[in-house]
């Protein structure tokens, strides 16, 4: 029975694994082919089965007009909007949150509870939804196809999300810390800052991750609130995927664009692992 | 200079969490508030630390209108029953906290905190994060906190509550000991608990709260010996003194067919019904006594608490010994009726074993 089970487990393991890993691998092996290997017959084997070559990413460098596809200029604007959009999540969320977790509102019918609520509603709705009131929105105030536009986009985006987890991580911290805060000397606000803030870091480091995350790999957005100006990185890589599909640049661009993410993902496991998550309060 | 509340009242939904709640705190003494579970007891000191704003009522100390100074400038310290310090900080950080909150030099605060270390028995625990602490040694820290603060007002919240029963006796011991050394002249000591035993051992003036109201103040011997009313008595013993339906007559007292020979101290009582009541410890065994049922018998210590039944009365007795008893058997009891309360229909005192009396 145990042994089954063992071997069960490690099967699926393996098959998983296989299933997840698989399309990078391939992506990899792509990414340094040329057009003859990609094209003419199945091969896997660099060196055997065909020859390496490093054009595939040469041209993400390049500019168009030298025949390059030039995703450093994407790049640099999905970091941009991303990175700021999530870290005005992050400030205005955990305040939000804060607040919410803290204060007690009441206005008619709604409480603390509907509030929050009414935040993650947000992320209810189907984004197709919001395009329409979003493009009109953002060409009403002049910010259409700009980086501003879309970081403002982002931060409607990403803000629920932050005050989600952090909501849910504020109740855990029990009351009673801040109000021996309160007893020990600290304004409200010194409340916060030194004694919240400081034991809240994990929760941070989580919502901060989901919300570049989703900033990161959203295209949606991205492709409807931006036509020639300002381009981000989805964009441009499934831009890339023409009548002609060069498979190695688009290859090469989509690992650049996963690499972030996986860079992210390693700190945040590093840090989840030292059991700091929940250990943190009693 | 007494930190004086006059009428408090809070009563944040359907039910009073305090309800007219008046007293007068002395510097340099020591007040238990006793009180069961949601009896208001963390709530007055809440209320005394700035945390909750009373609907009802003033606080004023030093001459001063305390609700109108926010929590931060009080200068109060509080322990909680959960072991509450700053996870992100090491023991000693979280002792200085507040010191440096203050702007203290750098020499008093070590100092003080040296000091405070020294008197809670944690000297050597400095660098250690509090998440490495025992739960005895993190309401030390928490402790320590306290007075290293110095401030004039500290407030205990069933500090003991959530240790294990050998940290707290040891911890029980040692608070006397740190009340005593620990503490200037001019503190007002607030200490609330459960625990009834806790209050006679710390033996200072002790508020009896329950549902917001306060039933009784006075020195915990008086409240031990005559507790003003049948609530007070129950509050105030652990296990609760035991409520006995009856009657007194000329020649004897009388409850569940049994009768017992009046003792001296009801002599001049009028003849009519009563609550009796008797702590579990004045229920001996005994071979020619009253015969009850067992319904329970717990093992607690050395000591055996003997849950009785006969017709509508049920008794807690407490034999000083471990010993078996098998449930539905019955046993033979005798009353030690020098001990017996009387308290009116009314429920309020009518006759202490102690002389007291409540009208």
């Amino acid at each position: 029975m145990s042994k089954l089970y063992t071997f069960l487990k490690y099967f699926f393991i393996t098959f998983w694994t296989v299933f997840v890993v698989a399309p990078f691998l391939w992506a990899v092996s792509t990414s340094f082919k040329d057009f003859q290997s990609v094209n003419s017959k199945v091969t896997y084997i660099p060196w055997l089965d065909f020859e390496p070559t490093l054009e595939g990413w040469r041209v993400l460098i390049k500019s168009p007009a030298k025949g390059g596809v030039d995703i450093v200029e994407p790049y640099f604007n999905s970091i941009f909007v991303t990175c700021t959009a999530s870290l005005i999540s992050i400030v205005l969320g955990t305040l939000a949150a804060y607040a919410l977790s803290r204060f007690t509102f009441k206005a008619g019918f709604v409480r603390n509870n509907d509030i929050t609520f009414f935040f993650i509603s947000q992320r209810i709705m189907p984004p197709i939804v919001l395009s329409i009131p979003f493009f009109i929105f953002l060409s009403t105030i002049g910010l259409l196809d700009s980086l501003l536009g879309l970081v403002v986009v982002y931060i409607v985006l990403l803000m629920p999300i932050a005050v989600w987890i952090m909501v849910d991580f504020f109740n855990r911290v029990p009351k009673e810390l801040d109000e021996t805060a309160l007893i020990d000397g600290c304004n409200p606000y010194q409340a916060f800052y030194k004694v919240v803030l400081p034991n809240s870091i994990p929760g941070l480091i989580v919502a901060g991750m989901f919300c570049i995350i989703f900033g990161w790999i959203d295209f949606f957005f991205a492709f409807i609130l931006t036509f020639t100006e300002v381009q981000l990185l989805p964009v441009k890589v499934v831009a890339l995927n023409s009548s002609i599909t060069p498979w190695w640049s688009l290859s090469a661009s989509a690992l650049v664009s996963v690499a972030p993410l996986i860079i992210v993902a390693f700190i945040v496991e590093r840090y989840l692992s030292k059991g700091n998550l929940s250990g943190a309060l009693k | 200079m007494n930190l004086i509340g006059e009428k408090i009242s809070y009563k944040p939904d359907e039910q009073f969490h305090l309800n007219d709640v008046s007293f007068n705190f002395k510097k340099g003494n020591l007040y238990t508030i006793l009180g069961r579970t949601l009896s208001g007891k963390t709530t007055l000191l809440k209320t005394i630390a700035g945390l909750l704003n009373p609907d009802q009522g003033s606080i004023s100390f030093e001459e001063k209108d305390f609700i109108k100074i926010p929590v931060w400038e009080r200068n109060v310290a509080m322990v909680y029953q959960q072991f509450i310090n700053y996870p992100h900080l090491n023991v000693y950080e979280n002792i200085t906290f507040p010191l440096e909150q203050r702007k203290l030099s750098p020499e008093q605060i070590k100092k003080d905190v040296d000091e405070a270390l020294k008197t809670v028995g944690l000297v050597g625990f400095e660098n250690r994060k509090i998440q490495e602490l025992s739960g005895g040694q993190q309401q030390r820290v928490a402790l320590a906190r306290s007075l290293a603060k110095k401030a004039k007002i500290l407030l205990l919240d069933e500090p003991l509550v959530n240790l294990d029963y050998k940290l707290r006796e040891q911890l029980r011991e040692e608070f006397k000991r740190i009340f005593s050394e620990g503490l200037s002249q001019d503190t007002i000591l607030i200490y609330s608990t459960t625990d009834p035993q806790e209050v006679m051992e710390l033996n200072g003036e002790v508020i009896v709260l329950d549902e917001g109201r306060v039933l009784q103040k006075g020195p915990a011997k008086e409240i031990f010996e005559n507790p003003s009313n049948l609530k007070v008595a129950e509050i105030s013993n652990d296990p609760p003194m035991n409520v006995l339906k009856g009657s007194k007559n000329s020649k004897n007292l009388n409850f569940e067919n049994i009768s017992l020979e009046i003792p001296n101290h009801f002599k001049n009582l009028e003849d009519k019904d009563y609550n009796f009541g008797i702590r579990a410890s004045e229920i001996k065994l005994d071979e020619n006594g009253e015969e009850f049922e067992i319904e329970l018998a717990e093992i607690s210590g050395s000591e055996t608490l003997l849950h009785l039944k006969r017709g509508n009365s049920k008794l807690i007795a407490l034999i000083e010994e471990v010993m078996n008893f098998k449930i539905h058997e019955k046993v033979k009891i005798n009353f030690n009726a020098n001990k017996f309360y009387a308290f009116g229909e009314d429920e309020k005192l009518v006759s202490s074993p102690y002389g007291g009396t409540n009208g």
